[in-house]
């Protein structure tokens, strides 16, 4: 492998591990704070990359396509919250994991009834439709690049909503201590059912802007489910920090496996999840 | 013609009354005998096919095949009646064997007709060949099936994987394209394709650089571009199908190798998935024994009346279904619907000739079509018809040994 060679690779991890801290975000969150496991957030990937492309063909624009489906998503989460994930709080991990696998084959049947089984595509906003050329056979899409940016952009914003704001404060205290930050007047109901639309959208919208280059089709949220499940078992299951080092790690290993390692591809990100697991148990950054 | 199970619950009063009338009938020495006969007179025909789920629709396609066939021809098999019944395998390979067993024995079907998935066929293969019930494979393309595990009353009226990409060999290599890039997602579909690949490309003097693979069914094909640039083969050939083949062909054209090295492909990469894949998939070649567009008036009919009868587009799946029905057809009339005659039925429907949409073709030993592939090429979201990749095709059959 040469060097230019070495760098796009180096391009392509950074670029996958981010997409993939997009994804596992919302989960980590609504495991750490809530205690829920979510099995069903690979679904919410499927509804937002199916929103984009109702919305895209509806609304005429991809930019107001994202924003309404945003604010769908959300609404979407807190009728979730209010309506089931509410009553699972206190109860068995065995019990969320039940209801939530129950929910990805309702989701499933949901979307087969509203919008069929065919794959579909949703064309990529004409701003950002070219390549910029790399090598001379190889360009890189600049959609890719604004992907990349965008996740950059929601990594920030919600390290500085959790840890800088009055909100973030109160979130923090209510995983901390339930019991305590209740009786201290803090409306944690509330403040659940904000993160857990939080998680939601977070799904949605990388289900959203990954629609252009993915493509849109049944049981799409699947594959992403268990690599979400994996960045969020090595990153320390509850950590954003942790999602987010352990999203890239996850990038680096799969993209370079698959090249210098393709025997064994499938198997390297497991092995790394394993191997960190063997080291700290609970995985790299434990709450 | 459908026959729907009664199963409405009987009242107290509904058993008695019925009861009372059929002991009178049967001391009268009527009924009995009449519904013995009647029962006897019906083939019964079982669908095993995926109705909901990803394969939803090919399920759907295929079973409207079928039936319009044998509706084209008075909706009779030799004579006899056709009681239907369907059963959703939902292309979950961990039930096949339990639903095509059910089939068999609850429903005492004369003739299974499934399936799509590969990994459900293999149960169902087991049943046929623990059973002897008649089956006739609409799509699931597994090798196996017509190969080591084939069997006298097993038949395919689809592909094996290794059949269109086997045929991408020689159309390449008229184009000069003497060095490919094979990839491919790593799963049993996948490596079959490619042994078909290796096959057809090597011996039309070609040399594969390079096999590259994905993890079934990851889309993340970024890394593979990369290194397909650096590679710089003369083309790449591939198999994906569905919502993965409409993604790795976006991908490569956004990765700008689509003007500078052409993609080939088995043909389902481009089957269901034109719309998806939108401009980044003009251009691309592949290699199948059918294309929608294909000109000849045996098509062009098949085609009006399947969308007369259904209200919607027949694709390849469909195609597969309607010589599915043909072929039990003809079965049936050369032994006058005497399905247990199982010697003739076998030997008529192994030696058949079929008039298909898709253009003659016979069945092999092994039981699988001989065929023609076709060149086709993305024009305007179409599957453009450029010639026939390969002549009555037929698969190896390797490994095959008929009781």
């Amino acid at each position: 492998m040469n060097i230019a060679d070495f760098l796009i690779q180096t391009l392509n991890s950074v670029q996958y591990g981010l997409l993939l801290f997009m994804l596992a975000a919302g989960l980590t969150l609504i495991f750490g704070i809530m205690g829920v496991v979510n099995l069903a957030h690979g679904s919410f990937y499927m509804l937002g990359a199916y929103l984009a492309y109702s919305l895209s063909s509806m609304l005429g624009s991809f930019t107001l396509a994202i924003l309404a489906g945003v604010v769908l998503s959300v609404l979407f989460g807190l009728v979730l919250e209010r309506v089931l994930f509410r009553f699972f709080y206190q109860r068995d991990h065995l019990d969320q994991v039940l209801m939530t696998f129950g929910l990805i084959y309702i989701f499933e049947e949901l979307r087969s009834i509203l919008w069929g089984d065919d794959v579909h595509g949703v064309p990529i906003p004409p701003l950002l439709t070219g390549s910029i050329p790399l090598t001379d056979t190889l360009s890189y899409p600049i959609y890719r690049l604004f992907m990349a940016g965008l996740c950059v952009l929601l990594a920030i914003g919600l390290y500085l909503l959790i840890s800088q704001t009055r909100l973030g404060m109160k979130i923090r205290a209510g995983a901390f201590n339930r019991d305590m930050t209740e009786s201290l007047g803090i409306n944690i109901k509330l403040i659940h059912a904000v993160v857990f639309a939080i998680g939601v959208a977070l799904a949605s919208v990388a289900g959203m802007i990954a629609a252009p280059i993915s493509s849109v089709y049944p049981n799409m949220g699947a594959p992403v489910l268990i690599m979400c499940f994996v960045v969020v078992v090595i990153g320390g299951i509850g950590s954003v920090r942790g999602a987010l080092i352990a999203a890239l790690l996850v990038g680096f290993v799969d993209t370079f496996g698959k090249v210098l390692l393709p025997q064994v591809s499938a198997m390297l990100v497991y092995m790394l999840m394993a191997v960190v697991l063997l080291w700290k148990p609970e995985g790299l950054f434990k709450q | 013609m459908t026959v729907i199970h009664d199963r409405r619950p009987l009242s107290r009063r509904l058993v008695l009354s019925r009861g009372a009338a059929l002991v009178g009938a049967a001391s009268s020495g009527l009924l009995l005998p009449e519904i013995v006969r009647a029962q006897g007179n019906k083939v019964k025909v079982g669908f095993m096919l995926p109705y909901t789920g990803t394969y939803a629709q090919l399920g759907v396609a295929i079973e409207n095949g079928v039936r319009m066939a044998i509706a084209e021809k008075g909706g009779k098999l030799g004579g006899r009646e056709i009681e239907w019944v369907k059963l959703d395998d939902e292309s979950n390979p961990a039930k096949g064997v339990e639903n095509a067993s059910k089939l068999v024995q609850a429903d005492k079907v004369d003739v299974l007709i499934g399936t799509v998935h590969s990994g459900v066929q293999m149960g169902i293969q087991k049943v046929a060949r623990e059973s002897g019930v008649l089956n006739i494979i609409p799509n699931a393309g597994v090798l196996a099936a017509t190969r080591a595990l084939c069997a006298p009353n097993v038949f395919r009226t689809s592909f094996t994987n290794s059949q269109p990409t086997m045929a991408l060999g020689k159309p390449m290599m008229d184009k000069g394209l003497k060095k490919a890039v094979w990839i491919t997602w790593k799963y049993a579909a996948g490596d079959e394709a490619f042994e078909g690949f290796k096959e057809g490309y090597t011996k039309a003097g070609g040399t594969i650089v390079k096999e590259l693979g994905v993890a079934f069914p990851n889309v993340e094909f970024q890394a593979l571009l990369t290194e397909i640039a650096s590679l710089k083969p003369d083309a790449v050939a591939c198999f994906f199908a569905g919502g993965g083949a409409a993604k790795f062909m976006k991908d490569y054209a956004a990765a700008g190798l689509k003007d500078k090295i052409p993609l080939y492909g088995s043909g389902f990469l481009t089957e269901g998935t034109l719309e998806a894949a939108g401009d980044a998939a003009e251009g691309v070649m592949s290699t199948l024994h059918y294309a929608d567009s294909l000109d000849t008036p045996r098509n062009k009919a098949f085609r009006t009346a399947y969308a007369r009868d259904f209200k919607m587009q027949p694709d390849v799946y469909a195609v597969q279904g309607y010589d599915a029905g043909q072929l039990l057809l003809l079965g049936a009339d050369a032994v006058k619907g005497d399905l247990a005659n199982k010697a003739a039925l076998y030997k008529a429907m192994g030696s058949a000739s079929i008039d298909s949409p898709r253009g003659k073709w016979t069945m092999s030993k092994s039981h699988n079509p001989i065929q023609d592939i076709y060149l086709r090429k993305v024009e305007n979201k179409d599957n453009k018809v450029l010639g026939v990749a390969a002549k009555q095709l037929a698969d190896s059959g390797a490994g095959c040994k008929m009781a």
